[in-house]
């Protein structure tokens, strides 16, 4: 019998399972309130609680919003889906099924075009997208033994997305993760907070092994409920490797042991397993006889798709290709859809790349600092600064009104002044760039002064010239708060600098 | 007086002042106390509501108030209906203690009608059963022989209409359970359409079987009846969306040219012979009337039953799984972890059939059966559906009996549920296809016991089955006659 070799040649198949919930106004078969943080058992009605005698009835926005994730996913709509019962025994469940869809998912095949950190994309699989309803949950209180059940979460609607095992890595199941929760805020159809459970991760991992010529493949372990991206990446990082250690203690074990499921345990680290194959449940799917199959008409498709908003990675390749900025940019912008909003709002009035500056520098590090001192997170789109008054501040600098340094204390007044008129405000402020040459030039002989060690490198190491001229450029600058004009001031430093006689440095 | 009276002719003489709502309830009150003891009709009654609510529609009269279609009528309800007043225990130990905190939807309708509901009906546990012997507070007994089952599972109700107890009674039928009691009671019962009537709080025993329905003494008042519970209902998806026609409006008007058929497969040797005697004397009846008689034939009603077997227990074995002694109902009292806590509060808490038939139903939804039980069964639900179309294309309405028997005596089948189930054989096939079906009483066996005609007709044709039915009544008394006196009542003063 061969050994194993240290490190063997393999493969990584990540297939995902994402749950979404629907932040839609009611439940998904009743009229009970859909949201988080009420008192236990107070969104609850008798449809809700599965008392006897209720009948469910399909939430229409539930199903349109799933219609437009489907949309986005490229999925195949079905024209006509249908409702199924899964049975299984759990306190958290009141009736001891859940409406879901077995047959006929509501979306069929599509795909998802994932962005990957080296710029390039990569289309990974969706194999359907389905409708159900949430479970309550248990509050196990500790050493008593007693647990309490709260159905507040009970009946919530929920998308399941299952994608085939195209996923590579486990930074490509987050990188997947992180996107997919994107699409869902574009869309509105989730706010997509992980700590209060809008979106849970069941990864489903196994390894093609090649060894001695031909490919072992290793039993498929799904992860349960990973509710971060943290821990979606780093469970599966760990399933990786523990399904490689495993195989290497036992390569010639028949890999024919079936699906097990596995817990995250996040403070160890560690994957738990939690049920093998043989005692996967017997739901007992059949055809939910309380609901009729559910038509879905073309039109209404239509108009769905009609209303779908323009996607990330559809921004982002616009960003990049008609409005010449960089992939990193791009990405940045396109985060949150209230700031690409934002940006193309005020990018109607002014150049792209002016307010790609502004946003993502000054008005990025303003929403940071608020968001540290407010103790939440603060997006650039929270300041109260309008597209409209990005739009003025960025034209003001292309026109060489005011300076970058002056633009973005402007930006500055305009979020402590909410409503300013950036013009104005340039004005009252000092901010507008001088252009005098008397003026300029003293500032200039200023910092010339105030810097002789600077003076001295530019003229005396070639290797230090160019630093050394940036840093009296900024210099100048700054003793003149940013109002200097940069080309002028670049002129005369060179001036001065390369001609001794027109400089006063000389004479110190 | 009142229970002599139909319900229509009660309504009426009430809203005109002849009688006060009071009284005709008072008597409804006496009536139920004398038979009770030998009947057990209800799990509850209502009797000081029932008054409070009779002096103010009395009230409301006075001052001139318009009233509703079921004014001051006293009117029982099966107890498998959802009702924020009393409890609802499907006559299970299950929800022995259980109080709803909504009201089904026929309970607003009745009460939006100003009927006034009188007590809520026994029946076999979860309607699983024919003869209410499946009852956990004990079985209901037949007025007409108090030996006698009431059939079931609406046998309460069937009851209690027979022996005025009150003026009509809404019954659930899943494979015969308002049909075949009506039939062995005596009176008339109607299995809508599927759709027709919102299931919204009647505790679903077999969803896609599931219809409430009327039971009344005459076709008028079950006519009545229908025309406040049947119509859309927002919160039941399977409701149909149309709104209801009007029942009574060309109730007494004969059916011309009607063609009738009589299935070959409903006149078998299992029939006793004065039930097919009588229903032969009725066919002849309407061929008397003008009606046209064709055979018909309805190949796949000999596989009904099996079919009916796995389908209804498969959705009761998911619909029963929420009493779990968790969240309501029944709980044991010391489990020892939580499947102890499931397994115990389920079987102490469901009867012999209730658990028969959740495992049945259980099995046949099994990965590896699923196939060969369920997926079979919903094939021969559509050769039994095409079987009616294709009879509806050669006739209008099929006639033949409710039940093949009449009401059997207490105990003679409970040990053999095969027998049992048989009761249905005639009815299931009607609930399979989603068809309407109507009971009517035509004629009497020599033991002095009820035999039932069965309606039969295309969706949505109640209308039309409801004047079939009218034609007949009106030509014979058999639902003038009342039962005998119980046992050990004191007298009734005469009117």
């Amino acid at each position: 019998m061969s050994s194993a070799p240290a490190v063997p040649e393999y493969k990584v198949l990540i297939g995902m399972e994402v749950h979404v919930q629907l932040a839609t106004r009611s439940k998904m078969f009743s009229g009970a309130a859909n949201g988080f943080g009420a008192a236990p058992n107070h969104q609850v009605d008798p449809v809700v609680l599965g008392l006897p005698g209720v009948l469910p009835v399909i939430n229409r926005q539930a199903v349109e919003m799933a219609i437009q994730v489907g949309l986005a996913l490229h999925c195949r709509i079905a024209a006509e889906t249908k409702w199924d019962r899964k049975s299984y025994y759990y306190p958290d469940l009141p009736k001891n099924y859940q409406i879901s869809q077995y047959e006929q998912p509501l979306c069929g095949a599509g795909e998802l075009e994932l962005p990957l950190p080296n710029g390039q994309t990569k289309l990974v699989r969706v194999r359907r997208a389905h409708l159900e309803e949430d479970a309550g949950k248990l509050l196990h209180q500790g050493a008593s033994g007693v647990s309490r059940v709260d159905l507040n979460r009970a009946g919530t609607p929920l998308l399941e997305i299952v994608t085939e095992p195209d996923l590579a890595s486990a930074t490509e199941a987050r990188l997947f993760g992180e996107e997919l929760r994107r699409i869902c805020r574009y869309l509105g159809i989730s706010p997509g907070i992980m700590q209060q459970g809008h979106m849970r991760f069941e990864p489903n991992i196994n390894l093609h092994i090649l060894h001695q010529g031909r490919v072992v493949k290793t039993p498929i372990t799904e992860i349960k409920n990973l509710n971060s991206f943290r821990a979606l990446e780093r469970a599966c990082d760990y399933e990786v490797q523990r399904q490689l250690a495993a195989w290497r203690a036992a390569p010639e074990t028949p890999p024919d042991s079936g699906k097990s499921t596995r817990g995250w345990d996040d403070d160890r680290g560690v994957t738990v397993l939690q049920r093998e194959k043989e005692e996967a449940h017997d739901y007992r799917y059949f055809p939910d006889p309380d609901l009729v199959p559910l038509r879905v008409a073309p039109a209404w498709v239509e108009r769905l798709r009609g209303q779908l908003v323009e996607l990330p990675i559809s921004r982002r390749r616009r960003y990049e290709r008609e409005l010449g900025l960089s992939a990193k940019e791009a990405f940045a912008l396109t985060e949150e859809r209230a700031v690409a909003d934002l940006f193309e709002a005020a990018q109607a009035g002014a150049p792209a790349r002016r307010l790609a500056n502004l946003l993502l520098g000054p008005a990025a590090k303003l929403a940071n600092e608020r968001a540290t001192a407010e103790g939440h997170p603060v997006q650039i789109n929270d300041l109260p600064i309008t597209a409209g008054q990005y739009a003025a501040v960025a034209q003001l600098a292309e026109t060489g009104r005011i300076s970058a340094t002056a633009a973005a204390s402007l930006v500055e007044f305009l979020a402590a002044h909410p409503g300013a008129d950036p013009a104005a405000a340039a004005a009252a402020q000092g901010l507008l760039q001088v252009s005098d040459s008397a003026t300029t030039e003293a500032w200039v002989r200023q910092a010339l002064s105030a810097n002789p060690r600077a003076v001295a490198d530019y003229k005396n190491n070639p290797k230090k010239k160019a630093a050394a001229l940036g840093f009296l450029r900024g210099a100048v600058m700054k003793t003149s708060q940013g109002k200097a004009n940069p080309q002028l001031v670049s002129a005369m430093l060179q001036t001065h600098l390369d001609d001794p006689a027109a400089s006063g440095t000389d004479k110190l | 007086m009142s229970h002599d009276l139909t319900a229509r002719e009660l309504r009426d003489r009430i809203v005109a002042g002849g009688l006060s709502c009071e009284q005709a309830i008072q008597e409804t009150i006496e009536a139920i106390a004398s038979w009770e003891g030998s009947l057990h009709a209800f799990n509850c009654t209502f009797p000081d509501s029932a008054l409070e609510q009779a002096r103010q529609i009395d009230r409301r009269r006075a001052d001139g108030e318009p009233l509703g279609a079921l004014a001051g009528l006293p009117i029982a309800i099966k107890d498998n209906l959802c009702t924020t007043f009393g409890a609802t225990t499907c006559s299970s130990k299950m929800l022995a203690n259980f109080h709803s905190p909504y009201q089904a939807t026929v309970v607003e309708k009745l009460l939006g009608a100003d009927a006034v509901i009188i007590g809520k009906t026994n029946l076999d546990e979860f309607a699983m059963g024919s003869s209410t012997e499946n009852s956990a507070f004990g079985p209901t007994c037949n007025p007409w022989n108090t030996r006698c089952v009431p059939g079931g599972s609406s046998g309460g109700s069937a009851a209690a209409t027979a022996a005025g107890l009150c003026a009509a009674a809404l019954g659930s039928d899943t494979g015969g359970s308002i049909r075949q009691p009506a039939s062995l009671c005596g009176i008339v019962g109607v299995k809508p359409t599927y759709g027709l009537v919102s299931r919204y709080g009647l505790v679903a025993f077999a969803s896609s079987l599931d219809q409430i329905g009327p039971m009344a003494r005459t076709v008028g008042d079950a006519a009545l009846l229908l025309q406040v519970i049947a119509g859309p209902d927002p919160r039941d998806s399977t409701s149909w969306p149309q709104p209801p026609p009007d029942y009574l409006a060309d109730l007494e008007e004969p059916l011309e040219g009607v063609r009738l058929g009589l299935p070959r497969e409903f006149t078998d040797e299992r029939v006793q012979p004065e039930v097919a005697a009588a229903v032969r004397q009725a066919v002849e009846f309407y061929r008397g009337q003008g009606a046209d008689i064709v055979p018909v034939s309805l190949p796949h009603t000999r596989y009904g039953i099996a079919a009916y077997y796995v389908i209804a227990p498969a959705e009761a074995s998911s619909n029963l799984a929420r009493y779990d002694g968790v969240h309501y109902g029944y709980r044991t009292a010391h489990p020892e972890d939580l499947y102890d806590l499931y397994a115990a509060s389920r079987a102490e808490g469901f009867g012999p059939e209730v658990q028969r038939r959740i495992m049945l139903g259980t099995y046949a939804l099994s990965s590896g059966y699923y196939d060969a039980y369920y997926l079979r069964a919903l094939k021969i639900r559509q050769l039994i559906k095409r079987d009616f179309d294709e009879a509806f294309k050669q006739c209008d309405f099929l006639v033949g009996a409710t039940s093949p028997t009449v009401a059997f005596e207490l105990g003679a089948k409970s040990s053999d549920p095969l027998a049992m189930y048989l009761c249905d054989v005639f009815t299931v096939t009607c609930n399979i296809a989603g068809i309407p079906g109507l009971s009517l009483p035509c004629g009497f066996s020599a033991a002095g016991l009820p035999i039932g005609l069965q309606l039969l007709g295309p969706a949505f044709s109640e209308p039309r089955m409801l004047r079939l039915a009218r034609q007949y009544e009106k030509h014979h008394d058999w639902h003038r006659r009342r039962p005998p006196p119980p046992p050990h009542a004191t007298a009734r003063t005469p009117a």
